[in-house]
């Protein structure tokens, strides 16, 4: 059973506790809660002549947002986000069943999955990029084994860009649905076959039901950073594929148009703040 | 069935680990292209040799290491009173500061600095980008303390309250020394973490504290080479082997 709080004697712990807290509490304030006030405060200004914010107060930038110019990196942003959190649901599920099935391995299996994801996001990204390249060792071997003439134009489009999200955010997915799949009882599925199951009718009608909240919390931790993402669409997309992330870079640095950036920093942070109430306490768990 | 989904968990294996394999492997190829012409050990030395990539490697240490010991203090402290009154506020603050976006915290952290420093004479450097990190590494430490606390015996507190300590000394004598594998473990985390940022720290780095991962993401950009290969590895075993080490203290004495 989890123990959340610290024990029966925790009532003279609470002033220590407070004290405790208060240095994270101050941080949290000033560099999370402030930072985003100041985003809100300069979404609503208006765009100095040398890069930065002045007066007068305006909802320009908003409207802007919702230009169908704009618009269309949006939505394009969702789609490639909603199409690499399917494609991880259907990667993750049957290798999240097999390491919850694999007895004393499950520990190190698990490890497995999620030691790639500590090391550099940014360097798994290169990897990727060394082998899809025109140059890369994928193109060079069908070259060379004369399977293709050309190389084949594997980087720097959308697909490039939702392997890189597949790959970078996998274990998010494999992580909750190995945490439903492990609490599923075996004595289930015993059930069902006594009943007159096949595998697969079980599988459906017991192991997929079953499984749905670790589906929906790992769902929603792929689909928020890669509704996000900024450094797999800028590397793997090349200029084609402008996701929300790039569009904020861009207007905090090469554009300097702060106000835009600010909105639709704000918009993103809208779009997390509406998903983290659909995983809700659920999440806390899992994360 | 049960082979069946043997081989694709294999499949799925070799998918998550054959990019960094190949990496490593050519990154001891003689060629500077992805043909192998025989083994060489030139590129590790050329990354040594190359005194900008040094000079990233010290300001990502000098930045990771300042970031960690601040947000390892905080967040063993925050940790601990989150095991011992709920705090819904402070935990739900750090949960979001984990699942903003990147690109969001960065922006609003280089807003944010550059309205400070309209108050004085401050610029972009080594401390914006300090700051910058224990604001996004917080929440790692406290969510390894917390995970280790749960398995945490408060009887053994309750004994130390019985014989006459008061709350602070059951902290520093008794819970602080028992906790610390998971402290360590959480340090560590914490410091591939921050070592390893490449989005937040570009946008608030100034001329003086570019990183390694921005120099390495500079030179993927302009193109494949075996440098950045080797250099990605020496990376990549640096840090995986701080994140086993975290591993294996994490599960100590559980």
């Amino acid at each position: 059973m989890r123990r959340l709080s610290g024990g029966k004697e925790s009532v003279r712990f609470q002033i220590l506790a407070r004290q405790f807290a208060l240095p994270s509490t101050v941080t949290m304030i000033a560099l999370f809660y402030v930072p985003l006030l100041i985003i809100l405060a300069y979404s609503l200004l208006t765009r100095g002549p040398y890069g930065g914010v002045m007066l007068p107060l305006t909802l320009e930038s908003y409207r802007r947002v919702f230009d169908p110019l704009y618009g269309q990196i949006f939505w394009r942003s969702i789609w490639i986000a909603a199409v690499s959190t399917a494609l991880c649901l259907i990667l993750a599920f049957p290798l999240a069943f097999y390491i919850a099935r694999s007895g004393g391995r499950k520990t190190l299996l698990l490890n497995l999955v999620m030691l790639p994801f500590w090391t550099s996001f940014l360097i798994r990204t290169y990897a990727w990029m060394f082998l899809l390249r025109d140059t890369g060792l994928i193109n060079t071997a069908l070259l060379a084994v004369h399977a293709i003439r050309e190389p084949l134009p594997l980087l720097f489009n959308d697909g490039a860009v939702i392997l890189g999200l597949v790959y970078g955010y996998l274990p998010f997915m494999v992580l909750p649905l190995y945490a439903t799949l492990e609490k599923l009882d075996d004595s289930l599925l015993q059930a069902a076959a006594d009943l007159g199951a096949t595998p697969w009718v079980a599988f459906w009608r017991v192991v997929i039901p079953l499984s749905k909240p670790g589906a929906v919390a790992g769902s929603l931790l792929v689909f928020i950073p890669c509704l996000g993402a900024y450094l797999t669409p800028d590397l793997m997309g090349g200029g084609k594929t402008v996701m929300i992330g790039n569009l904020v870079q861009n207007q905090f640095t090469t554009a300097r148009d702060w106000p835009f950036g600010a909105a639709f920093s704000l918009l993103l942070m809208l779009i997390v703040l509406g998903t983290t109430r659909v995983l809700g306490k659920r999440g806390e768990e899992l994360l | 069935m049960r082979r069946l989904l043997a081989v694709y968990a294999g499949i799925a294996y070799l998918f998550l680990y054959a990019p960094l394999a190949v990496l490593a492997v050519f990154s001891f190829n003689a060629s500077k292209i992805a043909v192998w012409q025989g083994f060489t050990l030139h590129w590790y030395g050329s990354v040594f040799h190359n005194p900008a990539l040094l000079e990233g490697t010290l300001n990502s240490l000098v930045i990771a290491g300042a970031a960690t010991v601040i947000s390892t203090i905080l967040g063993t402290l925050a940790g601990y009173a989150i095991w011992k009154r709920r705090m819904p506020w402070l935990t739900n603050s750090l949960y979001l500061s984990l699942l903003s976006p990147e690109i969001v915290t960065g922006v609003s952290l280089l807003a944010f600095f550059a309205w400070v420093f309209r108050f004085g004479h401050v610029q972009l450097g080594m401390h914006t980008v300090i700051l910058a990190h224990i604001s996004f590494s917080l929440a790692y430490v406290v969510l390894v303390i917390l995970a280790r606390l749960r398995t945490f015996d408060p009887t053994l507190e309750e004994a130390g309250l019985d014989l006459g300590a008061t709350e602070w000394e059951v902290f520093r004598r008794i819970t602080a020394p028992m906790l610390l594998p998971g402290i360590v473990a959480a340090a560590l985390l914490c410091f591939t973490v921050s070592f390893d940022d490449y989005v937040i720290t570009s946008l608030v780095a100034g001329v003086d504290s570019e990183t390694l991962p921005m120099m390495v993401y500079a030179m993927a950009r302009k193109g494949v080479s075996p440098e950045v290969n080797a250099l990605s590895v020496m990376i990549t075993v640096g840090l995986g082997s701080l994140i086993l080490t975290a591993g294996r203290l994490e599960r100590r004495g559980r």
